[in-house]
C-alpha cells in the first residue's frame, strides 16, 4: 500500500474506537475512499479491530455493496428492480454490454467502465433506470443508451458522469 | 422592487426522481431569476421532498397549500423564465407545463384536481412535497414535535402503548404484526438497556416509499422513534438505511443534527429528564436483513443471517442481547399523528382488521407511476385505474404484483378486491413493503416468476437447505421453461418444491419465496402450459421462444410522455 493511501486509511480509522461492531461502517467508508476494499486495507482493519482477516472477508462477501476489485472510472449500475424488469431493463443491460464491451460484473481493461446491476435504485416510477457514478438516469431507451455511451456524442458520459 | 399582486410560494421537488431530471438546476435557476428581477419579497421559493408523482418530474408547485395551487410537470431549465414571468402583472400560468389527463389529453392546472392526488388520503405522506426536509422549522410549523411534547409531559409510557394498541396500527414493513403488541413486549422485557431500531433497509425491488418518506419528511420518523423510546424505556435508537439511498442518509443526518440543536434529541429532551439519541447505520445490501434477527446481527458487524429456530423475539432478546423494538419507517411516521389526534381518529379509516392507510409504490405498466397513500380497504381497481390512470397504450391489464419477492401476482378477476393485509394474503400475495407493479398483456408471467426466483436464490443467506437449494432448483426449472426446455411434469414439480421451501425454510425470505411462482401457476397456468407444451411465449417476452421480441424502442411510444 502506498504511503498516501495508508495515511488516508489511518485517518479514516482514527474516527473509530476499534470495536468489532464498527466493521461494516468502516468497510463502507474505506470503500467510499478507495472504490473497493484493497487487500492491504483489510489487513490493517483486521489488526485495528483485533479480528481475523477471514472474518472481514466473510462479512465483505456476504453484503452486495462490497467489492474486492477496483472500480472503473465510470461505474454503470443498471437497476434490476421489478418495475425496471417489466419495462425492459434486460434489454438495456444487453445494449450497454454491447456498447462498452464488458459483461455485468466486469471492468474494462482500460479501467474506464465497470458494469454492475443492483436489486433496486428506488426510482421505480422512472423505470427502466440506471446510475452512472452518482447520477440517476431514468426512462431509459435503447436510443438513450446509445447516446450515453457513444464517445462521439456530445451528450456523452464525460458531461454528467464524473460529477 | 417590482410589484407583484400577492405573495407566492413556489416549491421545487428535490426527491431522487426529480433530481435525476435536473431539479437541482431548476431550483437554482429559479432562485437566480427571482434575484435578478428583485422579486424576493413577493416569491418565496423552497425545496421539498418527494411529491410521489416522480414520473412527471421535475415538479414545481405554485402555492401548494391553497385550493388554486398550480402543478407544473416535466419542468426544464428553459421554462424557468416563463414561470417567473407568470407572477408579474399581466402574467399568465404556463399552460404547456400543465399535467394532462392521459385519456382525454385535457390539461388539469390545479394540483388538487389531478386524479392521481385527488383520490389519495395522505397521512404518512402528509408533509411529503410540502415541507423543506432540511429545515426543522418547516416541520415545526406544521405542528411537528407537538406529539413528542404531549407524550413526554401528558402521558405515561403505559398510556402511549395503550393508544398505539387501540389505534390498530400494524407494522408496515411487511408482515403486519400489530405495532402496539411489539411495543408492549419491549416495554415489559426486563433490563435497563433497550434499543429502538427503525428498519429503512427497503430491500424489495419495486418499492421506494421508505426512501421517499426519509427524503421528504425525516423528522416525522425521528419524532416517532423518540416517542417509542420513551414508551418502551430505550435510550438509544438506530436507523438502518439502505446504502443505495445516499440522499436519504444525507437528509437524516441534517435532521438529527437539527433535532439535537433544538433539544428533541439528547440527554434531557425538552427538560423532561428523558434522554434518547439516534444514530444512522448504513446497510450494506442484503435483502435478508429485512428479517429482524438478521438486521440486528448486521448492526453488530456480522453477516446478516437470521438466528436459528427456536429464536427469541427481538423485543426480548435483540441488539447485543437486549430488548429491541424494531419497526418500519412508515410505522414510526404514523406515531406522531396517533399521539396528537388519538387512536380513534386513526382507527376510523381502514378495514376491520387493517386500520389507517396503506402506501404503495405504483409502478410498471400504468399511466401514472408514483407513490400513493390510500385508506386500507381501497379497491385494487380504484388504485390502478382511478389513481393510476389504467394501463397505457390501449393494452389490456393482466396482473398486479404486490409484496415484491415475497408476494404474488393478482389477476384481473380480483380487481374489485379491497386491499388490506388479510385480503392480499388470502389472494396468495402479501402487503410486503408496498410495491405494486402493474403488468399488461406484454408481460410474461413465467418470466416474472423466474425473475423473482432469480432474485431470492441470489439473496438467500445460504444457511438453511430448503431456501438455499430449493430456490435454486425452482429457479432452474423456471429457467428451463422460459428457454423452451420445460417438461410436462415441471408444473407439479414447482408446486411440490414451493410447498417444501415455504414450509421448512428458517425465515420469511424462504417461507415466502415460492409465492411469485405459486400465484402465477394458480392464476396463469395457461401461460406455463403454452411455454411447456407449445414452446410458445404468449406475451412474446422469452427470447428463446419468440423469433422477434418487441423492442424497447417500439414500446417507447406507449404512454403519454
Amino acid at each position: 500500500m502506498e504511503e498516501l493511501e495508508e495515511q488516508l486509511l489511518r485517518e479514516v480509522l482514527s474516527f473509530y474506537r476499534g470495536k468489532k461492531n464498527e466493521l461494516i461502517p468502516i468497510l463502507l467508508e474505506v470503500q467510499g475512499n478507495f472504490s473497493y476494499l484493497p487487500e492491504d486495507a483489510i489487513q490493517l482493519i483486521a489488526s485495528f479491530l483485533n479480528i481475523a482477516e477471514g472474518e472481514i472477508y466473510s462479512v465483505a462477501s456476504f453484503y452486495a455493496q462490497f467489492r474486492l476489485l477496483p472500480l472503473g472510472r465510470q461505474c454503470v449500475t443498471v437497476c434490476r428492480g421489478t418495475a425496471c424488469h417489466i419495462r425492459g431493463s434486460h434489454q438495456i443491460l444487453q445494449e450497454i454490454e454491447k456498447a462498452v464491451g464488458v459483461k455485468e460484473g466486469e471492468t474494462s481493461s482500460d479501467m474506464e467502465y465497470t458494469l454492475e446491476t443492483v436489486a433496486c435504485i428506488g426510482c421505480c416510477a422512472l423505470a427502466p433506470c440506471l446510475r452512472i457514478n452518482n447520477n440517476v438516469h431514468g426512462e431509459m431507451t435503447l436510443e438513450k443508451v446509445r447516446g450515453l455511451f457513444n464517445p462521439e456524442s456530445s451528450s456523452g458520459l464525460s458531461l454528467d458522469g464524473r460529477g | 422592487m417590482r410589484m407583484i399582486k400577492k405573495q407566492y410560494s413556489l416549491t421545487v421537488c428535490q426527491g431522487t426522481g426529480c433530481i435525476s431530471g435536473g431539479a437541482e438546476d431548476i431550483f437554482s435557476s429559479l432562485e437566480d431569476e427571482i434575484d435578478r428581477l428583485n422579486l424576493g419579497e413577493g416569491i418565496r421559493i423552497k425545496r421539498t421532498g418527494c411529491h410521489g408523482f416522480c414520473q412527471r418530474g421535475p415538479l414545481v408547485v405554485v402555492d401548494p397549500e391553497t385550493s388554486s395551487g398550480l402543478f407544473y410537470s416535466k419542468v426544464a431549465p428553459g421554462d424557468v423564465s416563463d414561470i417567473i414571468q407568470s407572477f408579474l402583472p399581466g402574467g399568465k400560468p404556463v399552460e404547456r407545463l400543465f399535467y394532462r389527463d392521459p385519456a382525454s389529453s385535457k390539461p388539469i392546472p390545479n394540483y388538487h384536481d389531478i386524479p392521481f392526488y385527488r383520490k389519495q388520503e395522505r397521512i404518512v405522506l402528509r408533509n411529503c412535497g410540502h415541507i423543506d426536509p432540511e429545515d426543522i422549522d418547516d416541520y415545526l410549523a406544521t405542528g411537528g414535535y407537538q406529539a413528542l411534547r404531549k407524550a413526554l409531559f401528558e402521558m405515561t409510557p403505559e398510556q402511549i402503548i395503550a393508544e398505539v394498541k387501540q389505534s390498530g396500527l400494524r407494522g408496515l414493513g411487511g408482515a403486519g404484526f400489530p405495532a402496539g403488541r411489539k411495543w408492549e413486549a419491549t416495554f415489559r422485557a426486563g433490563g435497563n438497556e433497550k434499543y429502538v431500531i427503525c428498519n429503512a433497509d427497503e430491500g424489495d425491488p419495486g418499492a421506494f416509499q421508505d426512501r421517499s418518506v426519509l427524503e421528504a419528511d425525516p423528522h416525522s420518523v425521528l419524532e416517532g422513534m423518540v416517542i417509542a423510546g420513551y414508551a418502551v424505556g430505550a435510550r438509544r435508537g438506530f436507523i438502518y438505511v439502505r446504502a443505495e439511498y445516499p440522499l436519504a442518509v444525507k437528509r437524516l443526518r441534517i435532521a438529527i443534527t437539527q433535532a439535537r440543536d433544538k433539544g428533541f434529541l439528547g440527554r434531557d429532551i425538552l427538560g423532561s429528564g428523558f434522554g434518547f439519541d439516534i444514530e444512522i447505520f448504513r446497510g450494506a445490501g442484503a435483502f435478508v436483513c429485512g428479517e429482524s434477527t438478521a438486521l440486528v446481527l448486521s448492526i453488530e458487524g456480522k453477516r446478516g443471517m437470521p438466528k436459528p429456530l427456536p429464536r427469541p423475539r427481538t423485543a426480548e432478546v435483540g441488539l447485543w442481547g437486549k430488548p429491541t423494538l424494531l419497526n418500519n419507517v412508515k410505522t414510526f411516521a404514523n406515531i406522531p399523528l396517533i399521539i396528537v389526534r388519538g387512536s380513534e381518529w386513526f382507527a376510523s379509516r381502514g378495514t376491520e382488521t387493517s386500520k389507517g392507510t396503506a402506501i404503495f409504490s405504483l409502478t410498471g405498466k400504468v399511466a401514472n407511476c408514483g407513490l400513493i397513500e390510500v385508506p386500507m380497504g381501497t379497491r385494487l381497481r380504484e388504485i390502478i385505474f382511478d389513481i393510476g390512470g389504467g394501463v397505457p397504450g390501449g393494452k389490456a391489464f393482466k396482473a398486479v404484483q404486490t409484496g415484491g419477492p415475497s408476494g404474488g401476482c393478482i389477476p384481473a378477476s380480483l380487481l374489485d378486491m379491497p386491499v388490506d393485509f388479510d385480503s392480499l394474503t388470502a389472494a396468495g400475495s402479501m402487503m410486503g413493503s408496498g410495491g405494486m407493479v402493474v403488468m399488461d398483456e406484454d408481460t410474461c408471467m413465467v418470466d416474472v416468476a423466474r425473475y423473482f426466483l432469480d432474485f431470492t436464490q441470489r439473496e438467500s443467506c445460504g444457511q438453511c437447505i430448503p431456501c438455499r437449494v430449493g430456490t435454486k432448483q425452482m429457479f432452474s426449472v423456471l429457467d428451463d421453461i422460459t428457454t423452451g426446455q420445460g417438461r410436462p411434469e415441471d408444473i407439479d414439480l414447482l408446486l411440490e418444491l414451493g410447498e417444501s421451501v415455504a414450509g421448512t425454510s428458517l425465515c420469511a425470505l424462504g417461507q415466502t419465496a415460492p409465492n411469485p411462482v405459486l400465484t402465477t401457476i394458480r392464476y396463469f397456468r395457461d401461460e406455463y402450459e403454452a411455454h411447456i407444451h407449445e414452446k410458445r411465449c404468449p406475451a412474446g417476452v422469452c427470447q428463446a421462444l419468440v423469433s422477434k421480441t418487441p423492442s424497447l424502442s417500439k414500446r417507447e411510444g406507449e404512454g403519454d410522455k
